[in-house]
């Protein structure tokens, strides 16, 4: 009898148990036929970080002109807050590892989205759309390379930010009749000028060391040029190869010259003291531009001013924000219809002017943008373009994080020859 | 016939026991599923290759293990938090025990100073890592104040290894960024301390002091010999939670720190998310995680042995 009673709450157990799992596995169908409402599928949800000032009222405006192309279909806003981008892309790795992906999400072109998703095999091929839409010659041919693997394209990339931007405080350089630096050896004789007037020459903000990464890549590229950065990343160059110790050397002599409490301070808060005149230069990608104008109220070319890294004035250090398309989404018309818009000339002139990058595309409106704005996408037609690292363009997300490492100690300990060889183990991660 | 009564005892009480398993058994299950089968899980991905996106369930032995233990960061790691537990403890046990001695004195307006030192327990720690983190800011905060006296400290920005020597790859010693740290975390978890052991002060009758004091102890004596050796028990609590709290501590320097330069203020917590979730070294995260396991296992398996021995 006893065993009986035993035998029977175990069963009623397991049909409780296996009626919830078969519950919740029934559920998500259902929900997301009741979200979308009017139409046959569920809404497209788009993923990213933008929740900052400029690029959250970009993305709205591109949402806003979607809605007024495609009313049929519903849009939502999944994006999700801090840690630039680092917790949404915790958030997103769990959603797709769980089988669980948005309609479409923020990544950056480049290692990012090929050794990553791509390579979980998590995204599906939009050659189709880009046939379709005639977007194989209006984006610039690299560009379109960082979103494909092998011959397959596996993104839209929505605008483009430059990483090997200086931006300094114009009071300070008048003040102490400075030129702006072409090559490192002109940016070091500013520096001392600098130093010796008691001006702080280079903000630096690396509570999160990207931003020292930022340095280093550029400082590379210099090295290097733009074609031996490809290369290196490539893996056909060691990090242990002499000009890569020769860009170390001068990126730990670029450290000589930074702020002391840089470990305390984020970019913007390192941006702050060039917009103050505490520091005269930051070497940042052009978002803080937006930071400047929108948030601090500057003016362009009066308060501050800006010139590409010292010695790559002819290469453009390319962070790019790309949309794609996961495998296992119900809405694939409709998201695609989403991309269309978003690789249109329309879409992008939506978005960037508000978000302060420039169009991905060769051929939008240079009339929308301001001077920084101009001034770019002429660079961007003729500059070669050369991925960055610290934002996960140059190599995998797993490389990305160990050079940040190796940066962080780099920074502090300035041994050469501990900095290369770090990074030349991280290699095989590349 | 005793044996039969005997026998029909057993039965009695394994029928009871049968009704406690079928009421426990939901919880059991859950429990085994979601935090044990969970923490298997973990201790098995970090015995993998998974160190990629792709998911790769082969077995890797050791390999992730002794990648961390010759891992920079996560010697500074284990450093850190040695120096982190040690100090944040100590504070929190001196300063929440003597502020309860004081407050214990039946002094007015007790309720208002009571409240005043628990309500820091109140925020979160990230609440109190923004604000600290400002407070002992290196160009701002208290180092505007300390510019009078000519003194600029640089907190949690200082690289300096106290009293180090070479562990590897590491200079093993106090770092000092660490201390702003801990300034942050004591004052928000003194409150609690004080809490405990106030209640455990009341719980000390006044006849116990009297008697003591009858046969002519000095009020040093009483609270040295009569008092602390009381509060024992208490102690021990304290350590136990403070411990659990700062092995795993993470919001609070996420908050406030970051990593830190060379990584002065790095704790386990911090590498295994940013290792895991940013580098996507998922096997490396979950080895973190099992490390981070043990090392609090290290205070509550004690722990719950001795209470476990003072039940029976």
């Amino acid at each position: 009898m006893k065993k009986f009673f035993g035998l029977f709450v175990l069963l009623a157990l397991a049909l409780v148990v296996s009626a919830c799992s078969s519950d919740s596995t029934s559920d998500s169908p259902d929900k997301s036929k009741d979200k979308g409402g009017g139409s046959a599928e569920g809404p497209v949800e788009i993923f990213s970080w933008w929740t900052g000032a400029g690029e959250e009222d970009g993305l709205l405006a591109l949402i806003d002109l979607f809605n007024k192309l495609h009313p049929e279909i519903k849009v939502e806003n999944a994006a999700v807050a801090g840690g630039a981008g680092t917790n949404a892309k915790a958030v997103l790795a769990t959603r797709m590892q769980g089988n669980d992906p948005p309609s479409t999400f923020q990544v950056h072109g480049g290692e990012e989205l090929n050794k990553s998703w791509v390579a979980a095999d998590k995204m599906a091929p939009l050659n189709d759309l880009y046939e379709a839409n005639g977007w194989l010659d209006k984006f610039p041919e690299a560009l379109i390379e960082l979103v494909s693997n092998g011959d397959n394209i596996y993104s839209v990339p929505v605008n483009v930010h430059r990483g090997n931007v200086m931006f300094y405080n114009k009071a300070v350089f008048d003040e102490h009749g400075i030129e702006v630096p072409t090559t490192l050896d002109e940016f070091f004789e500013v520096a001392d000028k600098l130093q010796a007037a008691g001006v702080v020459p280079l903000a630096l903000g690396d509570k999160e060391s990207w931003e020292a990464t930022m340095i280093f890549e550029n400082v590379l590229a210099a090295e290097l040029g733009r074609d031996g950065y490809l290369q290196l990343f490539a893996g056909e160059i060691d990090f242990t190869d002499e000009r890569v110790v020769a860009a170390a050397e001068k990126f730990g002599k670029i450290l000589d010259y930074v702020n002391e409490d840089h470990a305390s301070r984020n970019w913007q808060d390192s941006a702050q003291l060039v917009a103050e005149g505490k520091a005269a230069m930051i070497n940042m990608g052009d978002w803080a531009k937006g930071y400047f104008v929108n948030d601090l109220k500057l003016v362009t070319n009066q308060d501050f001013g800006y010139f590409a890294f010292p010695d790559t004035v002819g290469d453009f250090a390319v962070i790019t924000d790309t949309f794609g398309l996961p495998k296992g989404i119900e809405n694939v018309e409709s998201t695609k219809q989403f991309l269309t818009v978003l690789g249109s000339v329309e879409g992008q002139d939506a978005f960037n002017p508000l978000k302060g990058s420039i169009p991905a595309r060769i051929d939008a409106d240079p009339s929308k943008y301001d001077d920084y704005g101009k001034d770019t996408i002429e660079d961007f037609k003729t500059a070669q373009l050369y991925p960055s690292l610290a934002h996960g363009s140059a190599a995998s997300e797993g490389f990305v994080t160990k050079a940040n490492q190796a940066v962080n100690i780099f920074v502090t300990q300035r041994d050469v020859k501990n900095f290369v060889e770090a990074l030349q183990n991280a290699a095989p991660d590349m | 016939m005793e044996k039969d009564m005997q026998l029909k005892r057993k039965k009695k009480v394994s029928k009871d026991q049968l009704t406690a398993i079928a009421f426990l058994l939901p919880s059991i299950i859950f429990i085994m599923v979601f935090v044990y089968g969970f923490i298997s899980w973990t201790g098995y991905i970090s015995l993998s290759n998974y160190n990629t996106i792709v998911p790769d369930f082969s077995f890797a032995g050791l390999k992730n293990y002794l990648y961390l233990f010759n891992d920079f960061r996560f010697r500074a790691d284990l450093r850190n938090t040695l120096f982190f537990t040690i100090f944040f403890i100590g504070a929190v046990i001196l300063l929440g025990l003597a502020l309860s001695i004081l407050l214990d004195q039946k002094l007015k307006g007790e309720s208002v100073f009571r409240n005043i030192f628990l309500f820091p327990m109140a925020l979160s720690f990230i609440v109190t890592g923004v604000v600290w983190q400002w407070l002992l800011h290196p160009s701002t905060g208290f180092n505007k104040f300390l510019d009078v006296f000519g003194i600029q400290p640089k907190w949690y920005t200082d690289t300096t290894i106290l009293a180090g020597f070479k562990w590897g790859s590491i200079e093993f010693g106090l770092p000092v960024a660490i201390i702003a740290v801990v300034i942050a975390a004591v004052w928000q978890m003194t409150g609690f301390s004080l809490a405990m052991y106030l209640a455990g002060l009341r719980g000390i009758g006044d006849e116990l002091r009297e008697a003591a004091r009858m046969d002519g102890a000095t009020e040093f004596q009483v609270y040295m010999k009569i008092i602390l050796p009381m509060l024992m028990p208490i102690t021990m609590s304290v350590v136990i939670i403070m411990a659990h709290i700062s092995l795993k501590i993470f919001d609070l320097i996420y908050a406030m720190t970051g990593s830190g330069a060379n990584f002065v203020t790095d704790v386990p917590g911090l590498y295994m998310f940013e290792t895991t979730f940013r580098g996507n070294y998922y096997a490396n995260g979950a080895a973190i995680a099992i490390i981070m396991l043990l090392l609090v296992a290290v205070f509550i398996v004690p722990y719950l042995w001795s209470s476990r021995k003072g039940e029976r």
